[in-house]
């Protein structure tokens, strides 16, 4: 038990030391290796760090379906943990997402809000799951708590969908992507140090998330062993 | 069959004590009432713009006197143990979502059914032929709010302050329905064809097919825990 602990722990800083090396590695390309974007000048380098944070956002939210859907199927805790650890940091990425987004929309866009689709869509996301939050700290009983927290986890999900469709039909103003395009290679049409700068960050932004989610995790089930620890009087 | 029956038997309980009651109904339709009141005084609506708020204004007041609803939707259930009860009685958990589903939208639909009309004679609204298409809108949208706020309503069952938590929870997943419903229900005014608006009523279908499968598979989990 212990053995595993120590590799994990391991692991997990060994994540964290990578996560930095790469975020100032992807600083520096995003900064002075990268050129500045032909129409829109040196704002777009918001681009390095938005789009990788609305990713691991992404990521985050599927986490705690997976987590939720094992917790409610299987009933253990650790998939509980988990899907709690991940909503918290989904929450963060989130709402860095719709903060970067605010700065660079506003000299692109002229405002700093706009009701677009993809804009809207990601401030129903961090609602829904904000939402999941609160329902979590608001149910003292923990069974319970995990239970209903993992159904919010699984319609959140199941809702997203249906919540691009709606707000898709209802208006769109959000740039196309520009580099995941139908009728051309990425490297086609955008500059390869563009390319390298998204890559970088965007591996960046994927070490950074597991190492907090890790840590996260790792907070969580210290808790839960406090909890077994006041329960037995800590004769183990 | 025999969830069928469950069903029935359970929804004739939730009725019987609301026709001897008539707390909940009464409570929704007076807030549906004076919410009319409140938004003529908050917007001032003339009546050539009134068509045009309409769609927003109704759904609003929909919503708000359906999240009434829902918040008392279990309060039978939570005095004297009575849940305990009904979960040791040999019956299927489902047949009590569909229950409790179905009641919810009864007393909606009932609040709807005067609202409307109200809401065309208060603002002097002209088209009345186009009622019965705006309410079948308005059905789609119901029956969506209904799958998902009784699944809701039981997840905040034994919440701290679970009045607050519910609209918290629920409204962010209920853009779709309110999205489409306000939209759909805009077409229909604005260009007077039923079929303009058919897109948004699949997406409403849609999302009320899968929350009701949803809502019914996992609900007994839910009231169990």
């Amino acid at each position: 038990m212990a053995g595993t602990m120590q590799k994990r722990g391991r692991a997990r800083r060994v994540t964290g030391i990578l996560a930095l090396a790469f975020i100032l590695v992807g600083l520096y390309f995003a900064l002075i290796g990268a050129p500045p974007d032909a129409y829109q000048g040196e704002v777009q380098r918001i681009m390095y760090v938005h789009i990788p944070s609305i990713l691991t956002a992404y990521l985050s939210f599927f986490i705690v379906f997976i987590g939720s859907c094992l917790f409610l199927w299987k009933r253990e805790k650790r998939d509980d943990i988990l899907a709690r650890s991940a909503a918290e940091i989904g929450v963060l990425f989130t709402s860095l997402t719709i903060i970067e987004g605010s700065i660079w929309g506003k000299p692109t866009w002229g405002v700093w809000w706009t009701w677009d689709a993809r804009l809207t869509l990601t401030a129903i996301l961090l609602l829904i799951f904000v939402g999941y939050l609160m329902l979590r700290s608001l149910i003292e009983d923990e069974n319970r708590g995990a239970v209903c927290s993992a159904v919010v986890g699984v319609i959140g999900f199941l809702d997203i969908p249906l919540i691009h469709m709606s707000v898709y039909w209802w208006r769109t103003l959000h740039q196309p992507p520009s580099i995941l395009r139908p009728d051309k290679m990425p490297w086609e049409n955008v500059h390869p140090s563009m390319l390298i700068a998204l890559a970088v960050n965007f591996a960046a932004f994927i070490l950074l998330y597991f190492y907090l989610l890790s840590l996260r995790f790792r907070v969580g089930e210290m808790e839960e062993e406090v909890k077994t620890l006041k329960l037995y009087g800590g004769a183990s | 069959m025999e969830l069928l029956k469950q069903t029935l038997w359970m929804l004739w309980k939730d009725l019987l004590l609301e026709l001897r009651r008539r707390e909940s109904i009464l409570a929704m339709f007076f807030f549906g009432t004076l919410l009319l009141f409140v938004f003529h005084f908050a917007f001032e609506i003339p009546t050539e713009k009134a068509a045009e708020m309409a769609p927003g204004l109704l759904w609003l007041a929909f919503l708000f006197t359906g999240t009434l609803g829902l918040t008392q939707l279990f309060q039978a259930e939570r005095e004297n143990h009575c849940l305990d009860a009904l979960l040791l009685s040999p019956m299927d958990r489902a047949s009590l979502y569909l229950a409790k589903v179905f009641f919810n939208l009864f007393l909606m639909l009932l609040v709807e059914l005067i609202v409307f009309p109200l809401f065309w004679v208060l603002f002097n609204l002209a088209f009345w032929n186009l009622l019965p298409s705006l309410f079948l809108v308005a059905f789609l949208g119901t029956i969506g709010f209904c799958v998902l706020g009784t699944l809701f309503s039981a997840v905040t069952l034994k919440a701290r302050a679970r009045e607050l938590l519910l609209p918290l929870i629920l409204f962010p997943l209920m853009i779709p329905v309110i999205l489409a419903t306000v939209r759909g229900m805009e077409i229909i005014l604005r260009t007077g064809k039923f079929t303009e608006a058919l897109p948004w009523l699949r997406l409403l279908i849609g999302f009320d097919v899968i929350f009701f499968t949803v809502g019914f598979l996992i609900f007994e989990w839910v009231i169990e825990a």
